[in-house]
């Protein structure tokens, strides 16, 4: 990590009674700090800077969706496959993303460029079916949208 | 009854009310100032007179919540606000922090001055990075103009977890740990976050106090029902012609919400089903649309208020294939502590899955109502209950297709299901699921 990122998470701590507060937000950090997930540098680099072991990073790390314990694509996209954008025809548009990079859900590109996986609830059920990519919410995204969006993410 | 009166949403239709001067064009932040004018416990009996119940799931009182809250422990009080929405179906909560960020900071600093806290967290879900965002810079705002008075408002990231909305192990989350619920007693008003009495409300309850106060309680108790005064933020989704979310008077019922304010059921389909609070509560049939959204006339009718995340089904839509696809959120998201939930659900999905593929023995409806049975209240917090209610529910009102698949040579509607083939998240993880004895 950068002295920068390490420096980040110290102000971080500071906003709590007890440091160990700060671990979800210093996963987070060192998760942007390597690429996209947590590789075990990532634990030490957290557990020095928390005063807390590597071990109890991974089990916190483990526990949450957000936190990628294997490598990911330069592109995260995620399909919401949940209740109600199912109803709206989510299935269709994850097989639309399968189809158009070419992995099936939970796998990455060959070329490393798009991690594609199916995701519980996004809480954008009134605009569904919700798509998520890098973070940021498109919804609602239809099946013909599909080849247009990653066309645009192939060319940043 | 004033049945247009918005409360929550009140000015967004012509202002950005993410922006402080727009706010406090509509008034905002005077609520504060009539606040700290008053004597904490004056607060405290206004919330309590206007009988503010939660709008997070358990409706309960607001104001009672706070009264259970230990004196003179030594400890600071602390306030958190649960902005972990996740309920599949819910949307509501993420509109406030989006659109109405500066009413739920002055309700925050309404209820710290009521209850005698200087310290307040909002847990914020993790994936709502843009809501984050407008809420950090609406913070930034209220810092700047001075409004806070020595109060600190930390805005702490989930990091993706369903259970971190239930409010021990938000707490658990929140102090760094893994979110797993606590055993209660002790309750988190005496023994909450960092071992110090804890007020733990929803964003949209916190964010209908500055108008609580603005009103008053008994102009505030004219809206709504006696039993629960004040709107709700409905959020319509699934089959509905124009899903989105709607903020009307508590008490308003399913019929008026589904068919004068969502457009009826999308595509001129029939209406199959209503799960009424998100999909953890009992489904509702066509025959059952007429019952008021209030808290205690949806649980007289057998299911719960939840989120007021009304979701919409229509007949297109095989009823296995929808509990099968709630069951494995819900495997997905149990946190492993208690055993009834841990395994429980991961019978739930495997016995699902083979009434669903024609595979299931004659035997096996009973084997999932037993399961069922003996899921329910037996785990910590209500998660294994959660799981129970969909597919229950479902099985109960919607016997005829659940048999039809064990009968006949599996899904009645033949490939032709609205949600056939839908990929859970658990697919994509190797989980093996243990083998259910006996069926």
């Amino acid at each position: 990590m950068r002295p920068e990122a390490v420096a980040e998470i110290q102000r971080i701590r500071k906003r709590y009674p007890r440091s160990r507060s700060a671990v979800m937000d210093a996963l987070r950090i060192a998760q942007t700090e390597h690429g996209g997930w947590l590789p075990p540098e990532a634990f030490r680099e957290v557990a020095d800077a928390l005063d807390v072991t590597p071990a109890y990073c991974h089990s916190i790390a483990s526990f949450y969706d957000m936190y990628h314990l294997e490598p990911v694509g330069e592109h995260l996209v995620e399909v919401c496959t949940n209740l109600s954008c199912a109803l709206a025809g989510a299935q269709a548009v994850l097989d639309a993303f399968a189809s158009e990079l070419g992995v099936r859900p939970g796998e990455t590109t060959e070329d490393g460029g798009f991690t594609l996986r199916a995701v519980e609830c996004a809480g954008g059920c009134g605009r569904a079916p919700v798509v998520v990519v890098d973070h940021v919410y498109h919804e609602p995204v239809r099946p013909e949208d599909v080849a247009g969006l990653v066309e645009g993410l192939r060319g940043e | 009854m004033a049945s247009n009166q918005t409360l929550l949403t009140a000015g967004t239709e012509d202002r950005d009310l993410t922006r402080l001067e727009e706010y406090r064009a509509v008034g905002g932040y005077e609520a504060l100032a009539k606040a700290r004018a008053l004597e904490p416990q004056a607060v405290m009996d206004e919330i309590t007179a206007a009988t503010l119940r939660g709008r997070g799931g358990a409706g309960f009182p607001m104001g009672r919540k706070a009264s259970l809250l230990a004196k003179d422990t030594g400890r600071p009080v602390y306030l958190v606000v649960n902005a972990d929405e996740s309920e599949p179906g819910a949307f509501k909560d993420r509109d406030v922090m989006r659109f109405t960020p500066h009413r739920l900071i002055e309700g925050c600093l309404i209820t710290a001055h009521g209850i005698g806290s200087t310290s307040v967290f909002i847990y914020i879900r993790g994936e709502y990075l843009h809501e984050f965002e407008v809420t950090r810079a609406a913070l930034e705002e209220t810092r700047k103009a001075g409004l806070l008075a020595g109060v600190t408002i930390v805005l702490h990231r989930g990091a993706g977890a369903y259970i971190c909305g239930e409010e021990t192990a938000l707490l658990e989350s929140l102090e760094g740990s893994r979110g797993q619920p606590r055993p209660r007693p002790p309750f988190p008003p005496v023994t909450g976050l960092y071992d110090a009495p804890t007020q733990i409300n929803n964003v949209s309850t916190i964010a209908l106090v500055p108008k609580v106060l603005e009103l008053g309680a008994a102009e505030f108790a004219k809206i709504g029902v006696p039993s629960a005064p004040g709107t709700a933020v409905f959020s319509l989704s699934g089959n509905v012609a124009q899903p989105g979310n709607y903020e009307r008077p508590l008490g308003t019922t399913l019929r008026e919400l589904i068919y004068d304010i969502g457009g009826g059921v999308a595509n001129g389909r029939e209406l199959k089903a209503v799960i009424p609070g998100g999909s953890s509560v009992p489904v509702l049939t066509p025959d059952e649309i007429d019952t008021p959204m209030d808290y205690d006339s949806i649980q007289a009718a057998g299911s719960f208020f939840g989120s007021a995340a009304i979701i919409v089904v229509d007949d297109r839509c095989c009823m296995v294939q929808l509990a099968l696809r709630a069951a494995q959120f819900y495997m997905h998201e149990s946190c492993g502590k208690c055993t009834p939930c841990r395994v429980g659900t991961r019978w739930l999905v495997q016995l699902l899955t083979r009434i669903e593929a024609g595979e299931a023995a004659p035997t096996d409806l009973e084997l999932l109502e037993n399961v069922c049975d003996r899921m329910l209240g037996r785990s910590l917090c209500a998660l294994g209950d959660f799981a129970v209610y969909p597919v229950s529910s479902y099985l109960r009102k919607y016997r005829a297709e659940f048999e039809a698949h064990v009968t006949g040579a599996g899904c009645p509607f033949v490939g032709e299901s609205s949600i056939e083939g839908i990929i859970a998240p658990i697919a994509q993880h190797a989980h093996p699921v243990p083998e259910v004895v006996g069926g």
